[in-house]
């Protein structure tokens, strides 16, 4: 019974959900809607299950003394904190700490985690471009096409010449056909990839989910 | 290469320090480098212009603060956009860090066009579940948003009394950073529902729509910091993301410098090896 | 030596901004010249009458029959001739002999309304007049139309119709791989990678490294993601090597226990099963991969394993993982992340390969029936787009529009 209702519940509401693409029937819709619903309410309740998890984790670590444990304090600490302003105070009011903390900590710092990235592109484009083979080199060439294309140095570069030898027209046609060719040939197939996945999981095939097949 | 310097293994460090450079210099002594404007943007602009003055349209804020250096711009030239126009701007949000960065954007600028809080603008904050969400809009968006960012019952807000659901709403101008974003709203709004759709993204997540904008699912797209850029230019307000480009200019051209030394290095040493 | 590049290398990058700044010309603001408006002058003289009027049953995905659409043409005066059409009024009556009552007042340019709330089955009678501000046109009628509750959305026809052939396909190979016939599957590099990976990590004696991405448990990739975790954590019971799982959402923390647990305790491991290496980081993004990177750093694993839906974090992990000298095999279908995989880590599955994934490590009939199903509608498909090609090309429409669902 552990693994039949679940997958019960699996088939019908997939089953029903299906339905509801095609038949417009406002019954359908209505239930659906009601369904959908309950979904968002789901998610948001799971993020207590997170919530426990982090603090058992850290918890540990620190009765331990593991490695690492001054930054387990650190994240319990951090968490509580926001936890205790975003609670009683709510968490958007202008003025509030809360919103002072999001606005001056959380969002800076991951500006700055993104941007790492810009530094990370650099060494691994250096590291990695090189001219091994024919299409190394046809990827090579697009790569450097379209880095210079799409800024507007770009269309310095290349000023003066007949439009069709300019890098931003050049950038545009291979985003346009070549690229765009491509991507529409590996969305087609990851999409026939999740319909099959799709319908394993409907008809209870694939059970990842749960926990593995018994 | 046994001493010193081997140009095929240059330390990560002195990479990072001349990006840094790169990126550094062109803010401090900007290039003013000239723009032309591609026809994904051009058609945006060109759709909101042809929208009657006092019909609402949708801003979706489906962004968080790391990748508010791509899309803040765009909000910000949208709203700009829009008060302009004298549209009615509705703002729902699919992730939870968005609302109080569409904030930032829409307070000084409705200040700025004297637009009236309920009246010409509303922020309804976010709401989760994603795809469901939207789904929920579709068949009731007072159902979905049962108040405002501020609190307020939305039965009470003057603006929303005219909106239930899509299809009063003229435009939808979706900025995503990622899932739920764009290709939600595509495939569970536009196809569904039939509203114009049109949308921002960052640079590397633009290629994955040009299939939607060529088959007109959307109306349009500002793809990074240079489409937001080239919105700014149609608009005529040079803003953050001009400035922007000017540094993206030169950290492109950076790389290409790399990836050309360490292809002159890489077949060096190979000619070296093969002798 | 290396102070020469140094400078040489520095120079370089103040020479490309120097180089922009010598050519840049700061381009002139535009400014437009105001047209002044011509106001719209009062006459005695009605507008034209708007073009013929459409009605017809408005068909969306909730469907109550309670929804007309209406469409019309312009009209004559409306941007052209006497230019003085201000608006349009919508009228609609329960019979035929009264005008009734307006129901919209619409602005000039136009052509298009959805009526709604209306009863279902009822019939009604809609007619339009131009109005120039003090003066209207004379209405334009349309036949009787009433609103009826449809069960089956025939845009979708289409997609209905795909999709049966799609099950159709997955049944045939299921049915012949049950029978015992033998399905080829060509060889998957980055699934048989994994293995080798998981054996480094034993031999080393470091732990190995299962991000399952970073999407919610509704993404088919976490999904997929978590079939190829429970292959990974069978052996990595076997070898007794520690598995460490990094996740960035609660519901699928909960689906990663579970599933390393079973695979645990399948072994006859069970014991060996640690909670604590299956983590709850953080929702968000950068959060996640801040973390993960120092889980990489301090406990060094030998190697890692990307599969599930990846964002901007990825090139993050990769880079970071491959600086900490880890074998790196990822797997996604965020086709934008692919190329930040393939360049930072040794073997990348691509698209569709990780949804095969779970055919292919188990070799089950009914898993590689759908794999070979899925790749028979490929074939499907590719001849559909060809003759959708030719036949657009020669003018035939009818059998591209059929697939349009807008």
């Amino acid at each position: 019974m552990r693994r039949e209702i679940p997958l019960a519940i699996t088939f019908l509401v997939g089953l029903f959900m299906l339905v509801d693409f095609f038949v417009p029937h406002h019954s359908v819709s209505a239930a659906a809607e009601e369904m959908k619903q309950w979904g968002t309410i789901v998610i948001a309740a799971s993020i207590l299950l997170g919530v426990g998890n982090l603090i058992r984790v850290h918890y540990r670590k620190i009765r331990r003394k593991q490695d690492g444990w001054g930054y387990s304090i650190t994240t319990l600490v951090a968490m509580s904190v926001m936890l205790y302003f975003g609670g009683p105070w709510g968490t958007i009011a202008e003025g509030s700490a809360f919103n002072w903390m999001f606005l001056n900590m959380q969002v800076p710092l991951q500006s700055t985690m993104f941007s790492l990235l810009a530094f990370f592109i650099a060494s691994a484009a250096y590291r990695a471009f090189r001219l091994r083979s024919a299409e190394a080199g046809l990827l090579l060439v697009a790569a450097i096409i379209v880095m210079l294309g799409r800024v507007p140095l770009g269309q310095l570069l290349t000023r003066g010449l007949p439009e069709k030898a300019t890098l931003p027209w050049l950038t545009e046609t291979i985003m346009t056909y070549p690229n765009m060719a491509a991507f529409r040939g590996i969305l087609m197939g990851a999409a026939l990839g999740v319909m099959a996945m799709g319908l394993r999981i409907i008809l209870g095939i694939e059970r990842s989910y749960l926990g593995g097949e018994k | 290469m046994s001493e010193g310097f081997d140009l095929r293994r240059i330390d990560r460090r002195i990479i990072f320090v001349l990006v840094l450079v790169a990126v550094v210099w062109p803010l401090i002594a900007p290039l003013r480098l000239p723009m032309d404007v591609s026809p994904p943007v051009q058609n945006l602009y060109n759709t909101i212009e042809e929208i009657p003055a006092g019909s609402i349209v949708m801003l979706a804020g489906d962004y968080s603060p790391d990748t508010m250096p791509e899309l803040q711009p765009m909000t910000d030239t949208f709203l700009r956009h829009a008060f302009r126009n004298d549209l009615r701007v509705v703002v729902a949000c699919l992730w939870p860090a968005s609302p109080p960065l569409v904030e930032r954007a829409l307070l000084p600028l409705a200040d700025e066009f004297g637009k009236v809080d309920g009246v010409d603008y509303v922020n309804l904050g976010y709401m989760a579940g994603g795809t469901v969400t939207l789904l929920g809009m579709g068949a009731s968006i007072p159902n979905t948003f049962p108040s405002d960012y501020s609190g307020t019952p939305v039965r009470e807000i003057p603006l929303m009394q005219e909106v239930q659901n899509f299809d009063d709403i003229a435009f939808v101008m979706e900025i995503s950073a990622g899932t739920p974003g764009t290709r939600e709203w595509v495939q569970q709004v536009q196809s569904r529902f039939r509203v114009a759709l049109g949308s921002g993204t960052t640079a590397v997540g633009a290629p994955n729509f040009y299939p939607y904008v060529q088959s007109g699912q959307l109306v349009g797209l500002l793809g990074g910091l240079k489409g937001a850029a080239e919105y700014e230019t149609l608009l005529e307000y040079p803003g953050l993301a001009t400035k922007g480009m000017d540094a993206q200019s030169v950290v492109h051209a950076l790389i290409v410098v790399f990836i050309i030394l360490g292809n002159v290095a890489y077949f060096a040493a190979r000619r070296k090896g093969r002798a | 030596m290396k102070r020469t590049w140094l400078t040489f290398l520095a120079a370089a990058a103040v020479a490309t901004s120097l180089l922009g700044a010598a050519v840049a010309q700061e381009a002139a603001p535009v400014v437009e010249e105001e047209v002044p408006r011509e106001d719209v002058p009062l006459d005695t003289v009605a507008p034209a009458a708007p073009g013929a009027l459409t009605a017809r049953d408005y068909l969306d995905s909730n469907d109550a029959g309670d929804k007309i659409e209406l469409d019309w043409e312009l009209s004559p005066d409306d941007g052209a001739g006497s230019c003085d059409v201000a608006g349009y009024f919508l009228w609609r009556s329960r019979s035929a002999s009264s005008p009734g009552e307006i129901v919209a007042e619409l602005p000039s340019g136009q052509t298009h309304y959805v009526d709604r709330n209306l009863e279902p089955g009822a019939e009604y009678f809609y007619s339009i007049t131009a109005f120039d501000g003090t003066n209207e046109s004379a209405a334009v009628t349309c036949a009787p139309v009433a609103g009826r509750v449809n069960l089956f959305q025939t845009s979708r026809a289409s997609i209905l119709a795909l999709m049966l052939v799609f099950f159709g396909l997955v049944l045939v190979f299921t049915k012949l791989a049950e029978r015992g016939d033998e399905l080829f599957v060509r060889r998957i590099p980055g699934l048989n990678a994994i293995e080798e990976a998981v054996g480094r990590a034993t031999e080393m004696g470091r732990p190995v490294l299962y991000v399952p991405g970073i999407g919610e448990i509704d993404n088919i990739m976490t999904i997929a993601s978590l079939t190829i975790l429970s292959h990974v954590a069978k052996i990595t019971a076997r070898y007794e090597t520690p598995l460490i799982v990094p996740t960035a959402r609660a519901v699928v923390m909960s689906a990663a226990e579970e599933v390393v647990k079973q695979a645990y305790t399948e072994v006859g491991q069970p014991d060996a099963y640690n909670p604590d290496n299956i983590r709850y980081l953080s929702d968000a993004q950068f959060a996640f991969a801040g973390a993960v990177n120092g889980i990489m750093l301090r406990e060094k694993p030998a190697a890692n394993l990307y599969m599930g839906a990846f964002w901007a974090e990825s090139l993050l992990l990769a880079e970071t993982g491959f600086e900490a000298g880890a074998i790196q095999v990822a797997g996604t279908a965020m086709v934008s992340q692919l190329p930040f995989f393939v360049t930072a880590c040794d073997f990348t599955l691509m698209g569709e390969e990780l949804y095969a994934a779970s055919a292919y490590l188990s070799r089950e009939p009914k898993l590689l029936g759908g794999l070979k199903g899925s790749d028979w509608m490929k074939v499907v498909t590719i001849a559909l787009v060809v003759l959708g090609a030719v036949l657009n090309f020669m003018g035939f429409e009818t059998f591209v529009n059929w697939f349009r669902t807008q």
